[in-house]
C-alpha cells in the first residue's frame, strides 16, 4: 500500500460560463466529471480537501502577460477565478497545509502567451505562469518545471518562460504537422540564455499508455532529476483521451493516473479535454487518486478495451526514438548554446501569432539581450491587425546590473510618437509594472 | 392539542400545547434501555386529567435509532454492492457481509455493464445459508437509474426479513454514502419496527387515534408507518429538537442567527440564514458513518457546564471531558456551573461545594478563588466563541460552483445569539458580548426539544434528472424513470416536481397548508456532441423546507 498524501482540490467548473453555447468550452464541460467525483464520493476522504479558489487580480496577470491593451480587457470573470484557482491551489502547497493540489478549474490558459492580444486555443490569460509568477513573489524565487501534458502543444507557456533558465517547459502532445497550434518541434528548444528548458516532444497520432509512460520513464523523469526544480506542475490536458473529438490519441484514464503517479506532480491545472462525458469523469478521478497516494488501479472508462488501444510496433519504434533525442538533445544543451550565441550580444525573433478564438493576427519581434548572469532583458515589439502596436520590456527575475540598466532606458526612451499606442515596463524583482 | 415528547440521551422532555399557548410541560430522566416505558410514561403523567379527544397531533423524537448503532445493537446486514469501476471496493465494506456484484451504470444513468443473475442467486444463497435476514442493495449511479438494484431485488426476495434500497435513501450522488446510509437503515430496521409497534399500540390503548409522527434529522416529521422503511432518517434528530424549538420560540427570527443549546457534557452550535436552520451540506455523520441522511447543521464541541476543569502545566483547562456532575451537585470535580455558581451568576446547588472546588484550582494556581472562578468562566466563554466563528468561517468558504455564487454568494453575519441549555442563562451576557449580538434565551428553554417537536412540520425533498438526448427522467427519491414527452423544458421539470413532491410529502403524512415547496437546485446544460446540440441535461431539486406547521408562526411561544 502507497502512503497516502493530503491532496487539495480547488474544483471550479464555472457552471455559468461558456466561449458560445456549442463551443467545447462550455458550461457543460465539467458536469459529468462534478457527477463522477461527487459519487465516487472523493471529497470525504480524509486526505482530500476541497478549497474554494480565490480571484486572481489584474496584477497577478500583470507580472506574466503584456495584455493589450490591459488584462481587464482581455479577461472575464472566469479567468479571474480560474486563475485565482491555480494560486489557491500554489498557496496550499506553498503553506504546507497539503502535500500536492489539483485546481479543476476552466477555461484553460496554456496556449496564453506573453503578449495577449485576444484569445488562442479557448486561452485568454495562462494560469500556470500565473501562478509561477505569484509562487516566486510571495514565497522567494523557484526553480520550476511544467511538464505540459495536454495533447496540443502548450505554446503559450513556452513563449513565456522562452528565455527563463529557472522555468524548464517540457511539452509532450501529439506532433504538430497534425493537430493545432502545429508547432512544438525539437527545434523550438528555448532563448540564448535558457537553451534547453524548453524541451518539445511530439508524439505520432494514435500513441497509447505504453508510449506516454515510455517517454515519462526514459525522458521526462531523468531531465526532471537533472534539472532538480523546487517544484513540478503538471499543466494536466486531457484530451490525449481515446475518446477525445478533436484529436487523436489512445491514452486512456489509467494512463492519466499511472502518469501523475510516477511524475508525483506539486501542483496540477486543468488544461484542455473535451471528451466531457466518456474521459474527463474517469481521468479527473484517477488523477486526484493518483495524486492522493490511493489506490487508482480500479479506474476504468467503462467501455475501455486495452486490446483495442494497442499502438503499433512501429509507433512504439517512433516513440522509443523520440525519447532517446529529446534526451540526447537536453544532454548537449550547453554545447549547442555556445554554437547558438557565438560572440552575438544580442538576439532578434521574429513570428507571426494567430488568435483562432478570437481571429487575430499578430506580428512581433523580440530582442533579448545575450547575458550569462541572468535571463536577459527582453524587448517586444508586436503588432496586431486589430491596429494595435506596442512595445514591452521585461527586467528578469535576479536581473543583473546591466540588464536593469538596459531595461529601464529601453522602457523611458520608448516614446508614443514612435507609433506605439501602449508601452509598458515589467520589472519582476520589484514586483513593478508599468504603462505609458 | 398537541403533544410532543423528546426521548433525549439523557432526558425525555414533553410538552402540551393548547391552542398556541404551552399548557403543561414533564421532565424526566431517560431510562435507555426502555425508551418504550420512558415515552409512555411521561405522556401518561401529561395527559392524566386531560380530555383526550382534545388531541389533534401526537409527534415524538427517539434516540432509538441513534442509541442501537452506538451502542452497536443492530442486526447483520447483507449488502449487496454494484460498485462498477472507480475506488477501491475496499471502501464500500461494512458489517463483515459485504458482497460485490457486476453491473454498472454510468453518470448518465446508462448501463454500462449487465447484472449477472448467478451471481446475485450464488450470494443470495449465501446470505440464506448464514441466516442474514437483512439486506441492503446499492448501485454507484442507482439515483440517476434505479432498474438494476430493482433487478436484484426481485431475484432474492424470498426467505428475507426486509431489503432496502440506495436509490429510495436520498437523491444525492455520493455512493459511500449510500452505501452506509443503506446498511444503517436494514441495521437497526428490526428494532425500530418492533418500537413502532409498541408505540402505536401503547396510543391504540389510551384510545387515541389521531396522526403520530416522527421527528427526522433535518427537522422535519413524517407519520409513523411510513417512518418504518426509513428508521435511519430518525438518527440524530435530537439537536434538530433543539433547533425547531429555538425557532418556535424566537419572534421575529428573520435574520442570519446562532442557536447555542449549551449541555452538560457539549455545546451544539447551529446556525440559521435568513431565519431558516441550515442543513448539512451532504448528510449527517454518525460514528464515523457519513450518510446521505438531511439533517440539521449542527456542530457538537467538547465543552459545557459540566465539563471537567484542571490545571496543567500552569494552565486552566476545561474539557472535553465529563467526569460527572458539577461539584455543586455532589460530582467529583470542578467544573464551569461551579465557577458560575460562586460568581453568583446562578443560585443553583450548594454554593460551598461549588466553592471549595474553584478553591482547588485557585490553589495550584496560587491566586483567589475570585481569580479563579473568572479565569474558568471566562475561557469557557472565549472557548465556545471561537468555535462559533470557525462554524460560520466553514459555512462561508463553502466552495461553490457558479461565478455568479462565487461573486454574489451569501455570506453568514449572525445577528442575533439564541442560547438554550442549563448555563444558557448565565451565560449568555458574556457570550453575547463575545459574538458581538444581542442575546436572547428563549423562556421555555428547559423543554425546547419538545415544543420543537411537537410542531415541525412534514418535510420531504425529490431529485428531478431530465435528459432529453436520452429522452428519459428519473427520480431517484421514489424509484422512477420514465419516458419524457417531448419539447420538455426545465419549466416543465419544475412543475412536475413540484407536483410529485407535493405527492410525496402527503403521502408522508404532510398536511396540504404546511406544504411550503421551494425549489433549491434548478440547472439545464445544453448537451453538445460532435459540435450539435443533441439535448439537454435539466436538474431539479425541490424541498418542503424545515418549519413548523401552519397556524404556529415562528416565536409564536415566546
Amino acid at each position: 500500500m502507497k502512503k497516502a498524501r493530503k491532496t487539495g482540490l480547488i474544483f471550479f467548473p464555472a457552471f455559468d460560463w461558456a466561449i458560445s453555447p456549442t463551443h467545447p468550452e462550455r458550461e457543460e464541460r465539467l458536469l459529468y466529471t462534478q457527477d463522477q467525483v461527487f459519487e465516487e464520493g472523493l471529497l470525504d476522504l480524509e486526505n482530500i480537501i476541497e478549497y474554494k479558489p480565490s480571484i486572481a487580480s489584474y496584477s497577478d496577470i500583470n507580472r506574466v502577460h503584456f495584455c493589450v491593451p490591459d488584462a481587464r480587457a482581455v479577461t472575464t470573470e472566469s479567468h479571474l477565478i480560474a486563475a485565482g484557482g491555480a494560486i489557491t491551489a500554489a498557496e496550499k502547497v506553498m503553506n504546507k497545509e497539503v502535500d500536492n493540489a489539483f485546481a479543476l478549474v476552466r477555461p484553460p490558459g496554456h496556449h496564453a502567451m506573453l503578449v495577449v492580444h485576444g484569445a488562442r486555443g479557448f486561452c485568454n490569460v495562462n494560469m500556470e505562469a500565473i501562478m509561477i509568477e505569484y509562487i516566486r513573489h510571495h514565497y522567494g524565487h523557484r526553480r520550476i518545471a511544467v511538464v505540459d501534458t495536454d495533447c496540443h502543444h502548450g505554446d503559450g507557456t513556452q513563449d513565456i518562460y522562452w528565455n527563463d533558465p529557472d522555468t524548464l517547459c517540457i511539452s509532450i502532445h501529439q506532433d504538430g504537422r497534425t493537430l493545432y497550434p502545429g508547432s512544438g518541434f525539437h527545434e523550438e528548444f528555448g532563448g540564448p540564455n535558457a537553451l534547453g528548458t524548453t524541451l518539445n516532444i511530439p508524439l505520432p497520432p494514435r500513441t497509447s499508455d505504453e508510449g506516454f509512460l515510455h517517454v515519462l520513464d526514459k525522458a521526462i523523469l531523468p531531465i526532471l532529476s537533472e534539472f532538480k526544480p523546487d517544484l513540478i506542475i503538471n499543466s494536466a490536458g486531457q484530451d490525449n483521451h481515446f475518446s477525445d473529438p478533436i484529436t487523436d490519441m489512445r491514452f486512456s484514464a489509467q494512463g492519466y493516473a499511472i502518469l501523475n503517479d510516477r511524475l508525483s506532480p506539486d501542483i496540477a491545472v486543468l488544461e484542455g479535454g473535451y471528451s466531457i462525458e466518456k474521459a474527463l469523469p474517469y481521468v479527473n478521478v484517477g488523477i486526484i487518486l493518483a495524486m492522493a497516494g490511493l489506490d487508482y488501479s480500479h479506474v476504468r472508462e467503462p467501455e475501455y478495451n486495452p486490446s483495442r488501444f494497442r499502438q503499433s510496433e512501429e509507433i512504439s519504434s517512433q516513440v522509443a526514438r523520440e525519447a532517446e533525442e529529446i534526451y540526447e538533445l537536453w544532454s548537449r544543451r550547453n554545447e549547442l548554446r555556445e554554437r547558438m550565441i557565438g560572440d552575438a550580444k544580442y538576439m532578434k525573433r521574429r513570428k507571426g501569432v494567430y488568435y483562432d478564438t478570437d481571429g487575430i493576427s499578430e506580428q512581433q519581434e523580440t530582442i533579448v539581450r545575450i547575458c550569462s548572469d541572468c535571463g536577459g532583458v527582453v524587448m517586444v515589439n508586436s503588432r496586431s491587425d486589430l491596429g494595435n502596436h506596442i512595445f514591452a520590456v521585461t527586467i528578469p527575475w535576479n536581473a543583473c546590473r546591466e540588464c536593469r540598466r538596459e531595461g529601464e532606458s529601453a522602457y523611458d526612451k520608448a516614446q508614443k510618437k514612435d507609433g506605439y499606442q501602449h508601452i509598458y515596463l515589467q520589472d519582476k524583482d520589484r514586483d513593478l509594472y508599468l504603462v505609458k | 392539542m398537541i403533544l410532543g415528547i423528546d426521548v433525549g440521551g439523557t432526558h425525555t422532555d414533553a410538552v402540551l400545547i393548547e391552542s398556541g399557548r404551552i399548557r403543561k410541560t414533564a421532565k424526566v430522566t431517560t431510562s435507555p434501555d426502555r425508551i418504550v416505558d420512558s415515552l409512555s410514561g411521561i405522556a401518561q403523567d401529561l395527559l392524566k386529567g386531560e380530555s383526550l379527544e382534545k388531541i389533534q397531533r401526537i409527534v415524538l423524537s427517539t434516540t432509538l435509532s441513534t442509541n442501537a448503532i452506538v451502542q452497536n445493537k443492530v442486526d447483520p446486514v447483507g449488502l449487496l454492492v454494484i460498485s462498477g469501476p472507480g475506488l477501491s471496493p475496499s471502501h464500500f465494506e461494512i458489517g463483515g457481509n459485504t458482497r460485490f456484484l457486476s453491473g454498472y451504470v454510468n453518470h448518465r444513468g446508462i448501463e454500462t455493464a449487465p447484472i449477472d443473475p448467478a451471481e446475485v442467486t450464488r450470494f443470495h444463497e449465501e446470505f440464506l445459508r448464514k441466516g442474514l435476514k437483512h439486506v441492503g442493495i446499492v448501485g454507484k449511479f442507482s439515483t440517476r437509474n434505479p432498474n438494476q438494484e430493482l433487478q436484484v431485488e426481485k431475484s432474492i426476495h424470498n426467505g428475507l426479513d426486509h431489503v432496502s434500497l440506495g436509490h429510495r435513501m436520498s437523491g444525492h450522488l455520493n455512493f459511500p454514502r449510500r452505501v452506509a446510509t443503506t446498511y444503517l437503515n436494514e441495521a437497526v430496521w428490526e428494532r425500530y419496527s418492533s418500537f413502532v409497534r409498541q408505540v402505536i399500540s401503547f396510543f391504540q390503548g389510551l384510545g387515541l387515534s389521531v396522526p403520530v409522527y416522527i421527528l427526522k434529522a433535518d427537522g422535519g416529521t413524517f407519520e409513523i408507518q411510513h417512518s418504518v422503511e426509513f428508521p435511519v432518517y430518525t438518527i440524530l434528530s435530537g439537536p434538530a429538537a433543539s433547533i425547531m424549538g429555538i425557532l418556535s420560540m424566537t419572534p421575529d427570527n428573520k435574520n442570519d442567527a446562532i442557536a447555542l443549546d449549551i449541555g452538560g457534557t457539549t455545546t451544539d452550535i447551529a446556525v440559521f440564514a435568513d431565519g431558516v436552520p441550515l442543513l448539512e451540506a451532504f448528510g449527517v455523520t454518525m460514528e464515523n458513518h457519513k450518510t446521505l441522511i438531511r439533517g440539521l447543521r449542527s456542530k457538537p464541541v467538547g465543552i459545557g457546564g459540566d465539563s471537567m476543569v484542571y490545571v496543567k502545566d500552569g494552565q486552566i483547562l476545561i474539557g472535553p471531558e465529563r467526569k460527572g456532575p458539577a461539584a455543586a451537585f455532589d460530582g467529583p470535580c470542578p467544573t464551569p456551573t461551579d465557577a458560575m455558581i460562586f460568581l453568583g451568576l446562578t443560585d443553583i446547588g450548594n454554593r460551598s461545594k461549588a466553592e471549595k472546588a474553584v478553591q482547588s484550582i485557585a490553589e495550584i494556581m496560587g491566586i483567589t478563588v475570585q481569580e479563579a472562578a473568572e479565569i474558568i468562566f471566562e475561557n469557557t466563554c472565549e472557548k465556545i466563541a471561537l468555535h462559533v466563528h470557525s462554524v460560520i468561517e466553514e459555512i462561508n468558504n463553502q466552495p461553490v460552483y457558479t461565478i455568479h455564487e462565487l461573486l454574489e454568494g451569501k455570506k453568514i453575519s449572525p445577528k442575533i445569539l439564541y442560547i438554550i441549555g442549563g448555563p444558557a442563562k448565565p451565560m449568555s451576557t458574556r457570550l453575547g458580548q463575545l459574538l458581538g449580538c444581542p442575546v436572547c434565551v428563549p423562556s421555555y428553554y428547559e423543554v425546547a426539544n419538545a415544543i420543537g417537536t411537537a410542531l415541525a412540520r412534514t418535510t420531504a425533498e425529490l431529485t428531478i434528472l431530465a435528459d432529453t438526448e436520452q429522452g428519459t427522467m428519473t427520480i431517484g427519491e421514489e424509484g422512477i424513470q420514465e419516458k419524457l414527452p417531448s419539447r420538455f423544458t426545465r419549466e416543465d421539470a419544475i412543475e412536475t416536481g413540484r407536483r410529485m413532491l407535493r405527492e410525496r410529502a402527503l403521502r408522508l403524512g404532510a398536511r396540504a397548508e404546511d406544504l411550503e415547496i421551494e425549489v433549491i437546485e434548478d440547472q439545464e446544460f445544453n448537451m453538445v456532441r460532435d459540435f450539435y446540440m443533441t439535448g439537454k441535461n435539466i436538474r431539479v431539486k425541490l424541498q418542503v423546507k424545515p418549519g413548523l406547521i401552519a397556524g404556529f408562526k415562528t416565536g409564536e411561544l415566546s
